[in-house]
């Protein structure tokens, strides 16, 4: 298996370090558009989805008696509600993935763009 | 119990097979902490699955759902949700900026040897905490199931195979162990899912059913006495489908709280997870592993409410324990055992407790790695050494003697806490890097104001803050009867009634760093250093 890591070790990062200009990268247009794309999606999933879970040990151990109550059988509330979570889990997670798709076609932008004018 | 031993042997000697293969591809540094970054985002995604479901989570969560009904499954939710911090907000930036360890991602911005010390000490608590309450673990599930070893003997076990699997096969045998152990977990716990589901005909609502006849008492005030409460009052009754078994009374509520911050946080800050992301070779694998870990781990954990409800139903709390000196000593640990061996009998049992100990085996690699990484590549080379360019063979050396001392380390104190009640340790470790390691990696990747100084402040503070309140929690201060077996480290009342800091460390960890960077000023190529994390970070250009 071809080792595509240099040997030798220098802090904190090898790669070519001193080659780009990061700041003149930080305040392109398409590095901002890139962040403000990615932040439009993951404030909101994560207040959601934080949200989400703690609605449940706080249904749980406020309201025990309206989470107790049983709504097919003996299945519950409070049970459902924790199984939807895994539901809410794996969905945002699909979401993300779905979203993060064009964030690696404008990741691409710049990191080509950059290469370009460092060589 | 033969058949136990053989599947044991079984496993070891796949195992070593592995470590032999291993070894003959590990030589230098990337190859030792990252497994040359050529484990696939597949692959890594049951890697991270095999490092992340601990012998607590298998056994553990079954016993406690075996015990306390639906409460239990309050960590199975958790644990899951977890992930969606570690998804969102964590893996790829770090991997994008990152090369061997969690202060990498710091010390790219804070270039100071006090960050990596700091962020090293943290990791090396979090994983020594973790990996002493796994070995203690470890030694109690292996004599119970094999009598003819003993305790000490299977921490001793246990402790060796770890060191030989990181010491001679690093990164890339633990990932390979850690998979193998995931396929048996998975396979285990499915095969007895759909056992317990065929007593009650694949029925939910008839398995619900049988779930609700199953009842636990408390009391909202002082604890249960023969069946009944202090005072008189009578005790409260709950089925097992119903919450409040586990926490109730006047800190219940908070005390699931608290322990929902420690889990979904706590593990985007668990260092030995962390450094699984670094065996891919960019951030979109590192992405990959993730959805693939969620899809396992959730599948798993769903499957805890089958094992716990079905030791409740098919075996009985009332006999899940030992046998000794003709009384039954309960144990919540068996659960799970006992529940395969009503199922398929001795060979199934043996099967789950070949499982039990890969399980703990995969997941004490993991911790060794990461603390021997956090050791030689932060603390050594980068602190000591100063960076200086050093041959490459030497730090591989280092790490794999911090490894032998750290696991050495781990041996003497698993057998001398062995009669303490150790579960507050994953409680601790969750804690720590939920308080002190997760504000410091958030805040660096994503406020521009933040400086040394309040990293420096919010690591001290996280980590202090966790541990002061564990010992004065209930978890380690508490009055035990003379004849318990496991005891309470401090034998007094609990002074702070959780038994969970993280609902008060984690907001100190965040107000300590930021308040401190908001009191200090970075210096002047501060916000050159943020441009470069920031652009890293997003695009991972110049990552390696």
């Amino acid at each position: 298996m071809p080792d595509p890591i240099p040997p030798g070790d220098a802090p904190p990062a090898a790669a070519p370090a001193g080659e780009h200009d990061w700041t003149a990268i930080e305040s392109t247009p398409a590095f901002r558009e890139l962040v403000e794309s990615r932040r439009r999606f993951i404030v909101p999933a994560t207040v959601f989805f934080i949200a989400y879970y703690f609605a449940l040990p706080v249904l749980v151990g406020y309201f025990p008696g309206v989470m107790g109550r049983d709504v097919v059988g003996k299945v519950n509330v409070a049970y459902l509600f924790a199984l939807s979570q895994f539901g809410m889990a794996w969905v945002v997670m699909a979401l993300y993935v779905r979203r993060a798709r064009g964030f690696d076609a404008q990741e691409h932008a710049i990191v080509e763009r950059a290469a370009g004018r460092s060589s | 119990m033969n058949t136990a031993l053989v599947m044991f042997i079984g496993f070891i000697a796949v195992t070593l097979g592995i470590t032999y293969w291993a070894s003959r591809r590990t030589h230098t540094t990337a190859e030792f902490y990252s497994a040359g970054r050529s484990i696939t985002g597949f692959q890594n995604g049951w890697a991270v699955a095999g490092d992340y479901m601990s012998a607590a989570s298998f056994l553990g969560i079954a016993g406690l759902i075996a015990f306390y009904g639906y409460d239990g499954f309050m960590y199975s939710v958790g644990w899951l949700v977890a992930y969606l911090t570690v998804l969102l907000l964590v893996a790829e930036p770090l991997r994008n900026t990152g090369r061997f360890t969690m202060a990498d991602v710091l010390a790219l911005r804070f270039r100071q040897p006090a960050v990596r010390t700091v962020a090293a000490i943290s990791t090396l608590t979090v994983s020594l905490v973790y990996m002493i309450a796994q070995m203690v673990g470890a030694g109690s599930i292996v004599s119970l199931l094999i009598p003819a070893v003993s305790f000490r003997t299977a921490i001793v076990l246990v402790g060796v195979l770890m060191l030989v699997y990181v010491i001679f096969g690093g990164m890339l045998a633990t990932t390979w162990v850690q998979i193998v152990k995931a396929v048996l977990l998975m396979g285990g716990t499915i095969l007895l899912s759909i056992l317990v589901m065929a007593k009650f005909g694949f029925s939910f609502t008839d398995f619900f059913a049988a779930v609700g006849k199953v009842t636990g008492k408390y009391c909202e005030v002082g604890t249960l006495k023969d069946g009944a409460c202090p005072g008189g009052v009578a005790a409260v009754t709950r089925d097992f489908t119903q919450p409040g078994l586990y926490y109730h009374g006047k800190w219940g509520p908070l005390s699931l709280i608290s322990l929902g911050i420690a889990l979904i946080f706590g593990t985007a800050g668990l260092p030995h997870i962390l450094v699984r992301f670094y065996t891919v070779k960019d951030s979109k694998a590192a992405r990959t592993s993730v959805v693939w870990a969620m899809v396992l781990i959730g599948s798993f954990y769903i499957m805890t409410t089958f094992l716990g409800f079905g030791a409740a139903t098919l075996v009985g709390k009332q006999n899940i324990g030992v046998m000794k000196d003709g009384a039954l000593v309960p144990n919540q640990n068996l659960a799970a055992p006992l529940l395969a061996e009503k199922l398929g009998g001795e060979v199934f049992l043996s099967f789950v407790a070949a499982i039990a100990f890969a399980t703990i085996l995969a997941v004490v690699a993991g911790l060794t790695i990461a603390s021997s990484s956090a050791f030689a590549h932060d603390v050594w080379f980068n602190v000591v050494k100063r960076g200086k360019k050093a041959d490459d063979r030497e730090q591989v050396r280092v790490a794999r003697v911090a490894a032998a001392c750290i696991g050495a380390l781990s041996i003497v104190l698993a057998i001398s806490l062995r009669t303490l009640n150790v579960a507050f340790l994953v409680g601790l470790a969750f804690a720590v890097a939920a308080s002190a390691n997760v504000p410091a990696i958030l805040l660096t990747l994503y406020w521009r104001r933040f400086t040394t100084q309040g990293m420096v402040a919010g690591m001290v503070v996280g980590l202090l803050a966790s541990v002061v309140l564990i010992i004065l929690s209930p978890a380690v201060m508490g009055v035990d009867a003379p004849t318990a077996a496991v005891k309470h480290l401090i034998q007094a009342a609990p002074v702070f009634p959780l038994d969970n800091p993280a609902l008060v460390s984690v907001p100190l960890g965040f107000l300590a760093a930021i308040a401190a960077s908001l009191a200090t000023k970075e210096r002047p190529e501060a916000e050159r250093l943020y441009d470069e994390l920031n652009v890293r970070a997003n695009t991972g250009l110049g990552a390696v």
